[in-house]
């Protein structure tokens, strides 16, 4: 039986992980090698590295995270932020990554997609999309979530597989960092308009909203970051009480 | 010394650290004299089936055929192991090894593809390379292909129908999950193939 996964996600800054509220207010949370290490101790299925920042100047210390995160890290290990052409996907997988996450690039330049996932494979090409509530639906969002773009993420997301994408994180704008709960409106709309694994992301507080989110939701996979790193919700314990809930995880982990 | 057969599809990194924090001598190669030195073989891979053609090209299919003819323990990772069937619906043109019988084919519409995630595999006594993993073990998966339940396959995974998840015969080995992305199960995979 195929189980849903619970993601951890490390957001890093200057080669130190970080969490906000919002995108906003940083506060610091540790080095990514050990906090990999230890959340995948902690059970959790898959870990994500995503590079905040990302500017051009810190590309090395990017590199650096990723070796030696990947160095001692044996479940499926994706990392994003400031990916723009395939040359700095190789280098990613380079260093050790087994999927790239990519968001502004892929808005700008959908081709970018197809191009990485036919020299690395689809299973490699995680498309994130980070979606807002507008009037009409749900608005994608690029550059760290500064940028309007007027595209629908329902379509967004469809045009996306088309172009080969293997995954999609979703993030909900409104919900990151709240904890109130993940967007399962929109979770759902994406989940149920394409043919490939979606991973929620944005609002996770409780054991419930991870229920909530993969019966209502219908998402593949949901990925959290401060509630893990600040200890606020174990893995494990999580896993245990969505098990209890009826989800099917992987346990024991 | 293991040799890790490097043919341009997806990404060896994983593999290698696996066995180096196993503490086992490995080397990535593409030539087909490192293969024949080899002690054993590992023959990772994802992504198309098509990416298999290098192996016709370069003289790696024919190093690999001898090797295992000639007893030595040879692992197929996801596509790897797709290649020791007949073929992949993948990519109709390019015969595999042909060492299973079968064609890998697409899962079935009602499920989602590619396949992935963690699945639990359905181990059958008596593996050599899945010794001491308990029945109902959880490992990764990525693929949108799978192989067919055969005599000789070892786990079984399911997803939409019933599928090989690791196969084998003699010194001839083949997963379709990602052994160095299964956490501790998969890392005891590893050492099994080590300790062969």
């Amino acid at each position: 039986l195929l189980t849903k996964r619970i993601i951890a996600c490390l957001d890093m800054d200057g080669g130190r992980v970080v969490k906000g509220v919002k995108f906003k207010n940083l506060r610091d949370a540790g080095d990514p090698a050990e906090c990999a290490t230890a959340h995948a101790r902690d059970g959790a299925d898959e870990i994500v590295l995503l590079d905040i920042t990302a500017t051009s100047g810190n590309r090395n210390t990017l590199l650096d995270a990723v070796r030696s995160t990947a160095h001692s890290l044996f479940v499926p290990f994706t990392v994003g932020g400031g990916i723009r052409r395939i040359e700095d996907a190789a280098a990613v997988f380079d260093a050790g990554a087994d999927k790239i996450a990519i968001n502004s690039a892929a808005v700008s330049k959908p081709a970018l997609i197809g191009k990485i996932a036919d020299r690395f494979g689809s299973q490699a090409v995680v498309v994130a999309i980070d979606a807002r509530t507008s009037n009409s639906g749900f608005e994608v969002f690029v550059a760290g979530g500064r940028v309007p773009t007027g595209r629908d993420a329902v379509q967004w997301a469809r045009e996306a597989t088309d172009c080969g994408a293997g995954e999609i994180l979703l993030t909900s704008m409104d919900r990151d960092g709240t904890r109130s709960g993940f967007d399962c409106v929109l979770v759902r709309a994406v989940a149920g308009a394409v043919s490939i694994p979606v991973i929620a992301s944005g609002g996770a507080g409780s054991a419930r909203d991870f229920v909530e989110v993969f019966r209502e939701g219908r998402a593949d996979a949901a990925l959290a970051a401060s509630i893990f790193h600040f200890g606020i919700e174990n893995i494990s314990e999580l896993k245990r009480q969505l098990l209890e809930a009826g989800i099917p995880m992987r346990w024991p982990c | 010394m293991i040799a890790i057969v490097d043919y341009g599809a997806g990404n060896l990194n994983s593999v290698k650290t696996a066995f180096d924090h196993l503490g086992a001598q490995v080397s990535v190669t593409d030539a087909a004299e490192t293969v024949a030195a080899a002690d054993k073989i590992v023959l990772p891979g994802v992504g198309h089936f098509s990416a298999l053609q290098v192996l016709d090209r370069t003289g790696l299919r024919k190093a690999l055929l001898q090797a295992t003819s000639d007893g030595k323990p040879f692992l197929g990772i996801c596509l790897g192991m797709q290649w020791l069937f007949e073929g992949s619906e993948e990519c109709n043109d390019l015969a595999g090894a042909g060492i299973f019988s079968g064609k890998c084919r697409q899962f079935p519409t009602s499920v989602k593809s590619p396949h992935v995630g963690w699945n639990s595999l359905i181990v059958q006594e008596g593996s050599k390379l899945l010794r001491g993993i308990s029945p109902d073990s959880f490992v990764y998966y990525t693929h949108s292909y799978h192989a067919p339940v055969h005599a000789e396959t070892t786990a079984v995974s399911e997803y939409g129908l019933p599928f090989t998840g690791a196969v084998e015969r003699g010194n001839i080995f083949g997963v379709q999950f990602h052994p160095e992305k299964s956490g501790g199960v998969g890392l005891s995979i590893l050492r099994n193939f080590c300790e062969l």
